[in-house]
């Protein structure tokens, strides 16, 4: 029997501190340097909140706290468990290492408006965690849309042509699904249920909607949830691309699109339940629209010359993924497609940085300007090359882990084309990333487009990414954390 | 004193209306603060009439002490105490935008001017609480004229649009009139509860009188709230109009004819009538849907700010006028929290439109440009707005939204709600075009690195007394949308004596 719930206001304040860290990001605004200190200390006591709900979480229990009824049996609730503990961890400690890559990257570039770029930032961030610990699925609403409109400013702060058209394919997309599809969802089980909409283990819509029904909205909802970058709702996140590279990295390669997954998660496992999906055999359908976008992707990103259009791609791929794993619906793959949140966020955050680095230092962003490279930033792309090993799911980087458990999960039921794809993604996946860090290192030297002498970026940025390389590695020798919590989710979510 | 707070509501501002004329005529200076007095009053008197509704239920107030049915009565409940409360308090922020406006505007009638808004106000404070038919009537067409008289001191263009707008207006009013005199001739009373009995007692309603008179008074009011295709009179209107006009009848009167359609519909000739025994429901919400849409296209294609907002106006009416129309509870408190959220929003936006003419003359969309560095504040102020007419949590308008959408799927008109979406929509294409505007200029620069080109502009937010009005609104609209639930529950309280639950209504 799991210990009765607790509650506190921790979540509520976790997700609150970066949203008032805004006031003295805004009144600093000209003094740089005690600005970012501002979003250091927001950064750490976000990540201290969260940290220190962990020893509840993994004894097993749940802490709630309801806000606000705004409707009629309707409220505005957090609760933290398992899953959005793996979420809330990843996006929070990430968040204080790309302050630091930004600090690198903005200044090296001497980018304008900064004040507004680490304020939008921070709001942002608010909004993630608001998603990660959203008690219902209306609270999950609430903070998936904050969150799309508070990253359109961060998408065209360049305020050029490129910027513009790329900011409008982007709310377009995420805007258009979400009321679209998601909006009417939420209203039509709303008044199939008579209120709550709370997330349960299991589910709770089970015995209220017929087969149709049900799969409708779990197509509505997969579609509609447009940050996880499911095939053909995807164009977002490369066009996503013009912004700053830290935009990039914390927040369309983790934040934003493992929202994105993070929603139809939770949609899955606590509002269909997994036994109702695997009842009435929907989970099959998912699997193959995943399936499609898994291999679809892989092969656009190795026509990708733009090194961040090729990860962008490839985390498209990675982001069906996990979708895949939880659509699968057997243990193994659940834990799977939890675990790589956060073994991915690791991995592409440590490429993103990578790519940013690049174009501060040398302004290069086509792949094929980076042959010799390693000669030149050694440290960055060799971060490159780790990062890389954990995206493909090759050992000695934390990628592996969640790959296994994909596999396996797919072995599990004996859903053996599922494993094929895997398994030719991988291939696809080691095909558009090995030859970047090879050429980078060994080309002859007639060839080398940079001279060989060490000249790294900025050096803020060069920490920000060999920390996360160096954890990335980490998580291979000790997937405890992430592993105890996936596994403790998937128990729950499984009724096991 | 307190007892009295009914009449305040409407007397406040009508006799400030002659004191403002009288002393206008030699003090100019001070018609502002007594514009401002007077108004202050009503709002006061509103909020004191909605504790007292909330707390007692509904009042009723004779005025000059004559029982009805031979004096005219006021019975306040929930409905019209939130109606008055909310078109007093958008009279008092449009006046205090006024301080300035109005000289720059209209310099050479100042006293003019203001007793023309204080009459335009006190006759849509006197529709809303009054519980005569007839009354209303004469109310009516005091804040017509009225507004007709606001409306040409506009542009040259302005006459021309005033004009067309008396035309239609008077017909809609003339429209009422007869409705209301058939009504006369078939019950005897003008008293709003006395021709509800009557009907009712000697079961009227299956009369081909009434039934005409429901369509003389529906379609009359139809034109007065612009209701596509009825809607004519209304984009020159308030595109042409002084921005101060704009700001305080583009909101309201549309909402108070709503007001007006809601409380016949019900109060007069009960909803059995209207939804069951007539039932018109579906062709009504499928012109609702129509007018949704035609609204929302048409405001695309405009390039004047304000008269891309007037069509938004017309596609809010189809909102309200639908969700009237599904005739369930949902439905209902959707459209009557929309009416009240709806004047708010829009009044946000056409405050926006107005500091937009105040400070570069510029009537386009296109004068937006780069106003993000310039004016963050007001940016700020429409985004709110602009939100809430979308429809994003957790502004005002997303709970209006979700409730009638909530009304249009238990009553399964699909139609209906597919509309509400697609609007939204369009509204995000609407203001994220001004946000693209504001925050790239019109011709975005080429390439990266070119967004330090001088046209950005410097910092230069507009003055106190026309930001504030938008500040004190869009705070409102999140206000409204946060606290929806106090609203929601009086409007609910007002809904439970129609029993709207009754499977009859489907």
């Amino acid at each position: 029997m799991t210990p009765p719930a607790i509650i506190s206001i921790t979540p509520v304040l976790a997700s609150l501190v970066s949203l008032l860290a805004v006031i003295p990001i805004i009144l600093l605004g000209r003094r740089s340097n005690l600005r970012e200190g501002t979003s250091f200390v927001a950064g750490i006591v976000k990540f201290g909140l969260i940290a220190s709900m962990l020893p509840t979480i993994m004894a097993g229990s749940t802490i709630e706290y309801t806000l606000w009824e705004i409707i009629p049996n309707l409220a505005i609730a957090f609760r933290v468990d398992a899953l959005g503990m793996i979420f809330g961890l990843v996006a929070s400690s990430l968040w204080i290492i790309t302050t630091l890559y930004s600090i690198g990257y903005m200044r090296g570039l001497k980018e304008h408006a900064q004040t507004r770029f680490f304020s939008y930032f921070a709001v942002s961030l608010a909004a993630t965690v608001g998603v990660a610990f959203a008690a219902n699925l209306f609270t999950l609403f609430l903070f998936y849309e904050m969150l799309s409109l508070a990253t359109y400013p961060l998408v065209t702060h360049h305020q050029d042509k490129e910027a513009r058209s790329g900011g409008r394919t982007y709310l377009t997309y995420l805007l258009t699904a979400s009321i679209l599809f998601v909006l009417p969802s939420l209203i039509y089980i709303f008044i199939k249920t008579g209120g709550g909409l709370d997330f349960v283990a299991g589910g709770f819509l089970e015995g209220r909607i017929g087969g149709t029904e049900a799969l409708v909205l779990l197509l509505l909802l997969t579609f509609g949830f447009a940050k996880a970058g499911i095939m053909p709702l995807h164009s977002w996140l490369p066009a996503a691309m013009v912004a700053p590279t830290p935009v990039s990295a914390l927040l369309h390669a983790v934040a934003v699109v493992k929202v994105g997954v993070f929603c139809i998660l939770r949609v899955y496992s606590g509002v269909f339940g997994i036994e109702f999906l695997s009842d009435l055999n929907l989970g099959v359908i998912v699997t193959w629209i995943a399936a499609f976008t898994v291999v679809v992707s892989s092969l656009i990103a190795l026509t990708q010359d733009n090194l961040k259009r090729r990860l962008a791609f490839s985390t498209i791929g990675q982001l069906s993924y996990i979708v895949l794993g939880m659509a699968l619906l057997t243990p193994k793959g659940v834990t799977g497609s939890m675990m790589h949140i956060a073994m991915h966020a690791w991995g592409k955050i440590t490429l993103f940085f990578c790519a940013g680095a690049i174009f501060q230092a040398t302004g290069k962003k086509y792949i094929s300007e980076m042959v010799g490279i390693g000669k030149r930033m050694p440290v960055t792309m060799a971060a490159f090359f780790i990062g890389s090993l954990s995206v493909i799911g090759i050992p000695l980087a934390g990628g592996f882990w969640s790959k296994i458990y994909l596999l396996w999960g797919t072995v599990e039921d004996g859903q053996y084309a599922m494993l094929a794809v895997l398994l030719i993604s991988s291939l696809l996946n080691a095909a558009y990333f090995f030859p970047i860090a090879f050429r980078a290192f060994f080309c002859k030297p007639e060839d080398s487009l940079f001279e060989a002498k060490v000249e790294e970026a900025h050096p803020c940025a060069v920490v920000a990414l060999s920390l996360t390389a160096v954890v990335t590695m980490f998580l291979f020798i000790y997937p405890e954390p992430f592993f105890a919590l996936a596994d403790a989710a998937a128990q729950h979510l499984m009724n096991l | 004193m307190i007892d009295q707070a009914p009449a305040i509501v409407l007397l406040a501002p009508f006799l400030t209306a002659v004191l403002v004329v009288l002393v206008g005529m030699k003090y100019e200076r001070a018609c502002f603060p007594l514009v401002l007095l007077g108004l202050s009053f009503s709002v006061a008197a509103a909020v004191q009439t909605i504790l007292q509704v909330v707390e007692a239920g509904t009042l009723r107030y004779y005025m000059g002490g004559w029982p009805p049915p031979f004096g005219i009565e006021f019975r306040i409940d929930g409905l019209n105490a939130l109606v008055a409360l909310t078109v007093s308090t958008v009279a008092l922020i449009s006046a205090v935008y006024s301080k300035n406006r109005v000289p720059e505007e209209n310099g050479d009638k100042i006293s003019i001017y203001y007793t023309l808004l204080l009459l335009v106000v006190t006759g849509l404070l006197g529709m809303v609480l009054t519980g005569d038919a007839f009354n209303l009537y004469v109310l009516l067409e005091v804040s017509a004229l009225t507004s007709y008289a606001l409306i040409a001191m506009g542009t040259r263009r302005a006459t021309v649009a005033a004009f067309k707008y008396a035309i239609i207006g008077t017909i809609g009013a003339s429209f009422y009139l007869l409705g209301v005199g058939y009504l006369y001739i078939k019950t005897g009373s003008l008293n709003m509860f006395d021709i509800h009995e009557v009907l009712v007692a000697e079961d009227l309603h299956r009369s081909t009188t009434v039934l005409v008179a429901f369509i003389l008074i529906t379609v009359g009011v139809w034109i007065k709230m612009a209701f596509f295709p009825l809607h004519a009179w209304l984009p020159n209107s308030y595109t042409f109009a002084p921005t101060t006009t704009s700001c305080l009848l583009g909101p309201l009167v549309t909402k108070v004819m709503v007001y007006v359609m809601i409380r016949m519909m019900l109060t007069v000739f009960d909803p059995v009538y209207t939804f069951v025994q007539l039932n018109w429901g579906d062709i009504v919400v499928w012109m609702a849907v129509i007018a949704i849409l035609v609204g929302s296209l048409s405001a695309l294609a405009q390039t004047d700010l304000r008269r891309m907002l007037a069509f938004l106006i017309v596609a809010e009416v189809g909102y309200m006028v639908g969700g009237v129309w599904l005739a369930n509870t949902a439905g209902l408190v959707g459209a009557i929290y929309h009416l009240i959220a709806d004047v708010f929003m829009t009044l946000c936006v056409f405050l926006f439109a107005g500091i937009v003419f105040a400070k570069t003359g510029k009537r386009e969309i296109t004068a937006t440009h780069g106003l993000f560095a310039k004016m963050p504040l007001t940016m700020a102020g429409l985004a709110v707005g602009a939100l809430s007419l979308i429809g994003i949590p957790p502004t005002a308008g997303f709970f209006s939204k979700w409730y009638l959408i909530q009304g249009g799927m238990a009553s399964g008109h699909w139609g209906y709600v597919v509309a509400l979406l697609i609007s939204s929509l369009a509204m995000a294409v609407l203001f994220f075009r001004i946000f693209e505007y504001a925050l790239f200029g019109v011709k975005p620069a080429e390439g990266h690195g070119d967004h330090h080109a001088g046209d950005q502009g410097k910092f230069s937010e507009a003055s106190a007394s026309i930001l504030l009005p938008l500040m004190g609104t869009a705070s409102l609209v999140l206000l409204i949308g946060i606290f929806n639930q106090s609203i929601v529950s009086i409007i609910t309280d007002f809904l439970v004596q129609f029993n709207l639950a009754d499977p009859m209504f489907r």
